[in-house]
């Protein structure tokens, strides 16, 4: 464990509520290289407290990289500038003594601020209520191994399904599109056995409730696979831009 | 006077459930709708009780704290679940599953929950891959299984290492399906600070809403409490940063009996502690004692560096202690051989770490096997602390992971409050004083899944619609009592923070009603948290205002919840004269340093009633072993 301390600047994004105007306040800190990002942030706060100043507000829950609460644009990067790191998993070693850090929230239309560093991101879950999901009941379904699946379309759906929700490809992208997202859910539900009764309406129902909610379109960018903390691939967006296409036919066809 | 009545059904235990669904009454398909039920948390319990509920056509309201369902807790569990498929023909059955859970627990829990658990634990798998939960598979196409602590059967089903994650989301795309059919609402950013009475029935609830600060009442006919354990009474512990008692501890103060509160796991994996400002710690999952082998160093303060140290001079305690479990022994026995073994003086550098070393199994299977097994817990391992376990074996340590005690329910799943059903990690039920790994998915989805929606309908069956509405002054008098203590809470004004103050409070804790513990330390911690408490409500220092965004504020109230539960649980560990499962006693221990049950006087559950603050009356549920015969746990 490392024993010399990192004094850093940090200009934090302030903002009291979704209709106020936000600024940048700045703050020095002394931190241990072993402390993680948000244990610096926790530090700082507890200062604040101790002195009767508002905290910074920013959330986050499991700490562990896994539950997509966490999500602050450091310095330009949405969770940060280590590749493939959620916010909460980020440590301090990553950064050098004396360095300036600015941290925003994510920032794009469908996702409103808060307060300072807490978005709104219930947008996702709007999505997620247009399909993202196989209809089945509780109870009366067969048994597990009745339905084979081969193992590397089993992996390939894992890893689609391994999205954590937290909005950095929508903060990542220059038209705050959530496609990656979206498409990592219709990926995993089209390559899976149990998804194929639904699939054609699947893809047609989120889709047309992304738009609707005011993210923007995907133009190949790449930007959201760079920093996705999960390292979900685009190539999920092609699919489900094949599975709307095709969808979109076979309507045509059976009209 | 409250009497306990586990409401056990007669009859054989393969028998008793499916006897008591039949002797259960039901609700008609077409009332269902009239009937409002109220879920507070979304994790596997509450997610998989409100969308099964939803599909039967209550009216459900699903309240988290979160801005959505799937960020719950359960989204954390690597491991596995298990389940009693017996696809791998190795003779796993309903029974042994039973048996294995039953004799994990140190014969702490109740025969008829555990059947019935191992009983719908196959359902939950079926359930779950319908779902399209993408679970790992063999070449074949077939379920993939490993083994876990505790069991000597492979039946622990798996997605890498976030199993958790996949079963959530999996339950989590059931209830967006209803929310989306609109018999589920969904209440995000809300929490619950308080349970609504009338006439002695639970019939709602008081939540703060966590954007706005606003109170809200809302009513309902029966309310299930899904909110998860209370670890973080601990402050260091891995559960999430906002997990907290604050539910069940509001619900116990209304009348609901608390069961075995001292029972807590403290899970052997987990990364150690770097410095003062650790906020929370990290599991490293037990699965990685499928492979890894963990040892420390036959000296004392050895200070060389792992791979300096010669194979002659390792100690494998683990295997050295139970040849027949070796490092897949139950957590409470793995976690407090750490101990010993740091206590000895012999933890890594003589500091609280143990080594889980892979080098033997990568050079019997190769550095991909390991890879494709654990990679992704590799890579957090060498995220936080920057060393590669792949070259240099990782440093672990025991830290609180879960609580087997909860809110007491019976075999209904209802606690003492008529209408207040608990499920998950929330209740006492199932796990006796240790829970086996990969259980806790399992509970939780077979009380959400399987049990809740056919013991509610039982209850409400029998309790119809009468219309109350939350203009009913009792909801008026509570939602008095909360912003009470809000305020209250603004204007203390004093000089420490909630969480200098909840650390002080953790180190009480982990120091006295730890791993092991006795009666000093217990009555010294049972003085010094009450004090603590008084400290607490003197001079906390509490910033912002009610009516707005306020996190200081929402940790003040939880840490105020957790000064009061951390006496209980000091209290329950100081009367219960034994050792079992995760709740070790120092006086109570065999010559060779094993835990020492007291059948004759302690094999009952202790249900506690609030009284006052630091006074509590003991109730006894009397545990039967008609199944599996009392033994003394061994896995040597």
């Amino acid at each position: 464990m490392s024993e010399n301390k990192l004094n850093l600047t940090l200009k934090i994004w302030k903002q009291a509520g979704t209709n106020a105007p936000g600024s940048f306040e700045t703050h020095k800190v002394t931190v241990s290289p072993d402390a993680s990002f948000l244990e610096m942030l926790d530090e700082l706060n507890d200062g604040l407290e101790r002195e009767g100043k508002d905290p910074v507000a920013f959330e986050s829950d499991c700490r562990e990289g896994i539950c997509g609460t966490c999500g602050l644009v450091i310095n330009g990067h949405p969770h940060g500038p280590v590749p493939r790191v959620a916010t909460c998993q980020l440590h301090m070693r990553n950064f050098k003594d004396g360095e300036t850090i600015y941290i925003e929230p994510f920032r794009a239309k469908a996702f409103p601020v808060l307060r300072d560093l807490i978005v709104d991101r219930s947008a996702f879950d709007k999505i997620m209520y247009a399909g993202g999901y196989v209809s089945v009941n509780t109870g009366g379904v067969p048994d597990a191994n009745a339905i084979p699946i081969p193992r590397d379309i089993a992996a390939e759906a894992f890893d689609a399904a391994a999205c954590i929700g937290c909005g950095a490809c929508v903060a990542a992208c220059k038209n705050a599109s959530a496609m990656l997202f979206m498409s990592a859910k219709i990926s995993q539900l089209a390559l899976l056995p149990q998804g194929q009764a639904e699939r054609h309406q699947r893809v047609e129902a989120m889709v047309a409730k992304m738009d609707e909610l005011g993210f923007g379109a995907c133009t190949n960018t790449y930007a959201c696979e760079a920093e996705c903390p999960k390292g979900i691939s685009i190539s999920n967006i092609a699919r489900m831009n094949r599975e709307f296409l095709v969808s979109k036919i076979v309507s045509k066809l059976t009209d | 006077m409250i009497k306990l009545d586990s409401k056990i059904p007669e009859g054989n235990i393969s028998e008793k459930w499916t006897n008591h669904k039949f002797n259960m009454k039901l609700v008609n398909p077409a009332n269902k709708r009239k009937y409002n039920v109220i879920v507070v948390g979304t994790g596997l319990a509450g997610a998989s009780a409100a969308a099964s509920l939803g599909e039967l056509g209550y009216n459900v309201l699903a309240f988290t704290y979160h801005d959505s369902a799937r960020r719950a807790h359960s989204i954390a569990a690597q491991g596995g679940i298990n389940a009693a498929k017996n696809y791998q023909n190795d003779g796993d059955s309903v029974h042994r599953l039973f048996y294995d859970t039953v004799k994990g627990g140190d014969f702490r829990a109740r025969e008829a929950n555990v059947h019935r658990l191992a009983e719908v634990s196959g359902n939950i798998i079926d359930q779950c891959v319908a779902q399209g939960v993408p679970f790992a598979r063999e070449y074949g196409g077939l379920l993939d299984n490993r083994s876990f602590g505790g069991a000597q059967v492979s039946r622990t089903f798996y997605a890498k290492g976030q199993t958790g994650q996949q079963l959530l989301l999996g339950a989590y795309s059931a209830l967006n399906r209803q929310v989306a059919l609109g018999t589920v609402k969904m209440m995000t950013r809300k929490e619950m600070l308080e349970l609504v009475m009338v006439d002695g029935k639970a019939r709602g609830i008081i939540t703060r809403d966590l954007v706005t600060g606003t109170t809200e009442k809302w009513v309902a006919d029966a309310v299930i409490l899904a909110t998860g354990g209370y670890s973080n009474v601990f402050f260091l512990s891995t559960n999430a940063m906002n997990c907290n008692t604050t539910a069940i501890w509001r619900a116990h103060k209304k009348g609901a009996l608390f069961g075995n509160p001292c029972y807590t796991q403290i899970h052997p994996t987990c990364l150690p502690v770097h410095g003062e400002s650790q906020s929370k710690l990290t599991l490293m999952s037990e699965s990685l004692r499928n492979d890894g082998r963990i040892w420390v160093s036959k000296k004392k303060g050895d200070m060389r560096n792992a791979n300096d140290i010669p194979e002659e001079e390792r100690d494998y305690y683990l295997e050295r202690k139970y040849p027949s479990y070796g490092n897949l022994s139950p957590r409470d026995i793995s976690s407090r051989s750490a101990k010993e073994a740091f206590d000895d003086g012999r933890g890594v550098k003589g500091g609280e770490a143990v080594y889980l070393d892979f080098s033997d199994a990568i050079k019997r299977l190769g550095k991909h096997v390991i890879e494709d097994r654990y990679g992704n817990l590799f890579e957090i391992y060498e995220t936080i602390t920057g060393e590669h376990p792949y070259e240099t074996p990782m440093m672990i340590y025991p830290a609180p992971h879960y609580t087997m005690g909860g809110l007491w329910v019976d075999y209904n799943l209802m606690s003492t409050i008529p209408g207040l059903f608990v499920l998950g990690e929330a209740n006492f039920s199932d796990h006796g004083a240790n829970r086996l790994g990969a259980s806790a998915l399992m509970q939780g989805l077979a009380d959400g899944y399987f049990v809740i929606p056919y013991t509610i309908g039982n209850y409400l069956a029998e309790n119809k619609p009468d219309g109350l509405k939350n203009s009913n002054e009792e909801f008026a008098k509570v939602e008095k009592d909360v912003n009470n203590i809000t305020n209250r809470l603004l204007s203390i004004n004093g000089k420490q923070t909630v969480d200098q103050i909840h650390k002080k409070l953790g180190r009480i804790m982990w120091n006295k009603v730890g791993m092991a513990r006795n009666e000093k330390g217990l009555k010294e911690a049972i003085k010094e948290i009450s004090e603590l408490r008084e400290e607490f409500w003197k001079d906390v220092k509490v910033v912002g205002k009610a009516d707005e965004l306020n996190q200081n504020l929402e940790r003040a109230g939880r840490v105020a919840d957790y000064l009061e539960l951390g006496e209980l649980m000091a209290v329950d560990a100081l009367h219960r004269k034994e050792s079992c499962g995760g709740h070790f006693r120092e006086e109570y221990q065999t010559e060779e340093g094993e835990a020492k049950r007291d059948d004759e006087n302690f094999a009952y559950v202790g249900a506690w009633e609030f009284e006052k603050n630091g006074k509590w009356n003991l109730h006894k549920e009397e545990l039967k072993f008609d199944y599996v015969k009392l033994a003394t746990r061994s896995y040597k």
